[in-house]
């Protein structure tokens, strides 16, 4: 103290802000404070460029494949080539080039072959559908509106350069000079791709559809969903209201916890050794894949209801312990539904994340080439992701267009399914 | 006749349930003082006939197959199968299969179709079997939960017990899962190690798994060294960290430091739906964008770029370990107390000395264990490697080369036919149970640093 009161009173230490030294360390900790701000914004506008690069990629390449190239033709059906006894037998193709041939009567041979490329393989079973509704068109002609085939689909939408010399282009002059022709004659129209969902999948870009995955990813989902949300729920339930604390129950905490990080290619080994080749279940198909994603999905669903059960306050199980539920009916009864919205948010989260799962199917072999929706999830069948695998994979100029798109089909689900579980929340969610 | 078993089943669920529910309210009417209330009792019941009945339909479909099979086997005739190995074997099979399906190929010889005949007539009447066993077993256990209701019989106990052994049972397929991974990874493993002897394996310098499958293939020796995939793997991963933790950690840094709540309420949503995006769309971004852009950028510099490089692949990996990383960091960064930063901030440290001096050094274990596991991640990550790095294995560090990974020779080596008697095939297992035992660990070493090191400030 006595060193205190002994020290005359100091007056301000007049402190020089302004000393050069003084103003040099300010301007360097300044200095330093921008970079750090600076690295901050440039590192989040890297991340949102990159997803904003990623979206516009598929949107440019995309956007094409949802309309279709169409021509508008008279086609003659004439009574030599269609049998009225037998007509989904006859010869459509002739048929098909008769057609062009009367649009263009001065070509014949390998021109005319390669002008009647421009109609897609699909074209002739569209007319033989008509006429087989309809056999009094026998001996007339049909105007038929059917879809180009992929050059000419890709001629139209302009990704075809027409400086390129004729040997480097997917279509030659002649091809193009008939193109041209038929459009100033306004026969080609580009309406909205509805075979992109109608259509399963094939070999032809301008045929190829998605309906097959839909129905593999909705049986896909529907199993997993089947067997993920039980299972998670009755496991949480325990872990939560029941499991006494054991050796047991620390080991399914640690195992469910490991499940969580193990990679997904590592479940697609599990299944390919388990349900294919000691249960012999279907190859491909969406119960074995649904089985899968069901295990990889369950530490999620598990830690989610476990969360939302924490998150019920005791004083309702002591309530209703106190007017003498038994534990079970304090689970079952007031627990649950209060937890409910909770776990449907956990499970559309991870339903979400099963979606996009690709490697365990491919390995299960969920990539084949299908060229019909699946009947039953008993069948071999491809799912959205391995589908945007299978086109990814083409050759064909016209997949590029239509990988992407299917990317943003997908996307838009994923959006959508996550947008249902924000509105669940913010809808259900209480705070107690 | 497989949906009948089942329909069986519902039915009889039902039936027990009203049945129960009946006998128990009509002892109540008849002034009867019961223990449980009327619903356990029909509970009891649809417990009682519903769950052995599925346990029995799923067992008997998970056996049904396999039975046959050896059964269908061990009658055809003793010359037919000497001397072939289990591949044939299982071809054999597969043909009597679909003859017996009423696909027939070409003409099978005729111990072929008569065994495809008993084949059909077996499965007919197991599965004839399978529907009489059913009704027989629910109409013996509903009889038997009929006979236990009384006034004191203790059904809601009964509902109870038997509901806590199927949760029990819920939570225990956890267990079964790992074990199911870590036995068929074992024993696919040994033996592949049979026919490829270990050292080879681990310390190998050459992985070239394409050997004939059939003797007139020409095909490759085959060579089953994991040292250049594994040395793939690695490369791609540290490519996709060198980008991905300066990026994540600063941006984890801005928002929890700098950003403004409305700023932080809209840019990390955006970076969860980076999160979110399934990854064989970076793959495709991959070789839609960033693979050309790379070769591209190497034709104007005179570098030689191959299509697919390491690099295109690492940056795709980035982009997807980024939000990863900053959700990680912004965890490590909100858990250090605030009072911490107030006292530093009192004390006229600026905000960017206050995150560099105090918070990020308290934080470390977080972000260091975040990291760890965005390792595994990216060592176990396949659609984005599958689809923008090579196949061939080269022993190469350099990124502009292509190289390939793990996961993607297991994809690769598994896509179409498999057969599990050639080594090509069970090298993929071999793999995997590598896979499985680096990132496992990387996830123990991880959860042990966060635990170890994490400050307790409570």
């Amino acid at each position: 103290m006595s060193d205190i009161t002994n020290t005359p009173a100091s007056p301000a230490r007049a402190f020089d802000w302004k000393a050069p030294d003084y103003q040099d360390r300010i301007r360097r900790r300044r200095r330093s404070e921008l970079w750090l701000r600076s690295a901050g914004l440039v590192s989040i506008t890297l991340a949102l460029g990159f997803l904003a690069l990623m979206l516009a990629a598929l949107t440019v390449t995309g956007y094409k494949a949802f309309t279709q190239t169409h021509v508008r033709l008279d086609v003659p059906i004439p009574a030599e080539l269609v049998d009225a006894n037998d007509i989904a037998g006859s010869n459509w193709r002739r048929v098909m080039q008769g057609a062009i041939s009367a649009e263009f009567p001065d070509l014949e041979g390998r021109t005319l072959r390669d002008i009647t490329a421009m109609l897609s393989d699909g074209a002739q079973y569209r007319v033989r559908d008509t006429v087989i509704a309809d056999p009094s068109l026998i001996g007339k002609s049909v105007a038929v509106t059917v879809p180009m085939s992929d050059p000419f689909d890709q001629l139209a939408k302009g990704l075809v350069d027409r400086a390129t010399p004729e040997a480097n282009r997917r279509v030659s002059d002649a091809q193009i000079a008939a193109f041209d022709k038929l459009a100033a004659e306004g026969r080609i129209s580009r309406p909205f791709n509805t075979a992109l969902f109608t259509n399963a999948d094939s070999r032809f870009p301008e045929l190829a559809g998605l309906k097959g995955a839909f129905v593999g990813t909705f049986y896909l989902l529907l199993v997993c969903f089947g067997i993920a949300l039980p299972v998670g729920i009755g496991a949480a339930i325990y872990l939560e209201e029941f499991a006494p604390k054991t050796r047991l129950s620390d080991l399914i905490e640690v195992n469910i916890n490991n499940l969580a990080a193990v990679p997904s290619v590592v479940f697609g080994l599990l299944a390919l050794s388990v349900f294919l080749n000691w249960f012999g279940l279907m190859r491909g198909s969406p119960l074995v894949g649904g089985m899968t994603l069901a295990l990889m999905s369950l530490p999620t669903i598990i830690i989610a209801t476990r969360a939302a059960l924490k998150a019920v306050p005791p004083s309702i199980r002591e309530a209703a312990l106190g007017i003498g539920a038994s534990r079970q009916q304090v689970v079952f009864h007031h627990v649950l539904p209060l937890a409910m919205p909770g776990i449907m948010t956990g499970t559309i989260i991870a339903m979400a994340q099963a979606i996009g799962e690709t490697a365990p199917l491919l390995l299960i072999g969920m990539n084949a080439f299908m060229t019909s929706a699946p009947a039953t999830p008993f069948e071999s069948a491809t799912t959205l992701p391995t589908q945007i695998y299978i086109w990814a994979d083409s050759p064909e100029r016209g997949f590029v267009s239509r990988t992407s798109a299917a990317i943003l089909v997908l996307l838009a689900i994923l959006v959508l399914m996550n947008g249902l579980a924000i509105w669940l929340r913010r809808k259900f969610e209480r705070r107690w | 006749m497989t949906g009948l078993a089942f329909l069986i089943l519902f039915v009889a669920v039902l039936a027990g349930y009203a049945l129960n529910r009946m006998a128990a309210s009509q002892i109540r009417a008849g002034g009867g003082k019961l223990h449980s209330l009327t619903g356990f009792h029909g509970l009891y019941s649809a417990l009682v006939v519903g769950v052995p009945g599925l346990i029995v339909i799923l067992l008997w479909l998970a056996f049904q197959g396999p039975v046959i099979d050896r059964s269908i086997l061990a009658g055809l005739p003793e010359d037919k199968l000497s001397g072939l190995d289990s591949g044939a074997v299982s071809l054999v099979l597969a043909e009597i299969k679909s003859i017996a399906r009423g696909q027939v190929f070409g003409t099978p010889e005729d111990w072929k179709l008569a065994a495809a005949q008993t084949m059909a007539e077996r499965t007919a009447s197991a599965r004839l079997a399978l529907v009489v066993v059913i009704a027989v077993l629910c109409i013996a256990l509903i009889a038997f939960s009929r006979s236990r209701v009384s006034a004191e019989f203790r059904a809601r106990h009964g509902v109870e017990r038997i509901v806590l052994g199927l949760m029990i049972f819920c939570s225990t397929i956890a267990i079964f899962t790992t074990l199911g991974i870590v036995l068929s990874l074992v024993f696919e493993s040994i033996k592949f190690f049979r026919m490829v002897p270990v050292s080879e394996f681990l310390f190998g310098l050459r992985w070239e798994p394409q050997i004939a499958i059939r003797a007139d293939q020409v095909a490759g020796q085959g060579a089953f060294g994991v040292i250049p995939v594994v040395l793939g793997s690695v490369v791609i991963m540290i490519i996709a960290l060198i980008v991905a933790v300066p990026t994540g950690l600063f941006s984890a840094i801005y928002l929890n430091e700098f950003a403004s709540p409305r700023a932080r309420n809209i840019i990390k949503p955006l970076l969860e739906i980076l999160a979110g995006v399934p990854t064989i769309v970076y793959g495709f971004f991959a070789i839609l964008v960033v693979a050309p852009f790379l070769r591209s950028a190497g034709a104007s510099s005179g570098l030689d770029v191959s299509p697919n490089t390491a690099l295109a692949a690492g940056i795709c990996m980035a982009i997807m370990l980024i939000p990863f990383i900053s959700s990680f960091t912004d965890d490590a960064l909100s858990a250090v107390p605030r009072s911490l930063s107030d006292g530093s901030l009192a004390l006229g440290a600026t905000r960017g000395e206050t995150m560099m001096k105090v918070l990020f050094p308290a934080a470390i274990p977080g972000i260091v264990g975040g990291i760890l596991l965005a390792v595994s991640r990216a060592i176990g990550e396949t659609m984005i490697v599958v689809m923008a790095a090579g196949i061939i294995a080269k022993l190469t560090i350099n990124p502009l080369d292509s190289v390939t990974t793990v996961t993607v020779q297991i994809v690769t080596l598994l896509i179409g036919d498999t057969e599990f008697d050639n080594p090509k095939t069970l090298a993929a297992f071999a793999l995997g149970s590598l896979l499985f035992v680096i990132t496992l660990g990387i996830n123990i070493l991880a959860l042990r640093v966060v635990r170890k090191y994490r400050e307790l400030y409570d």
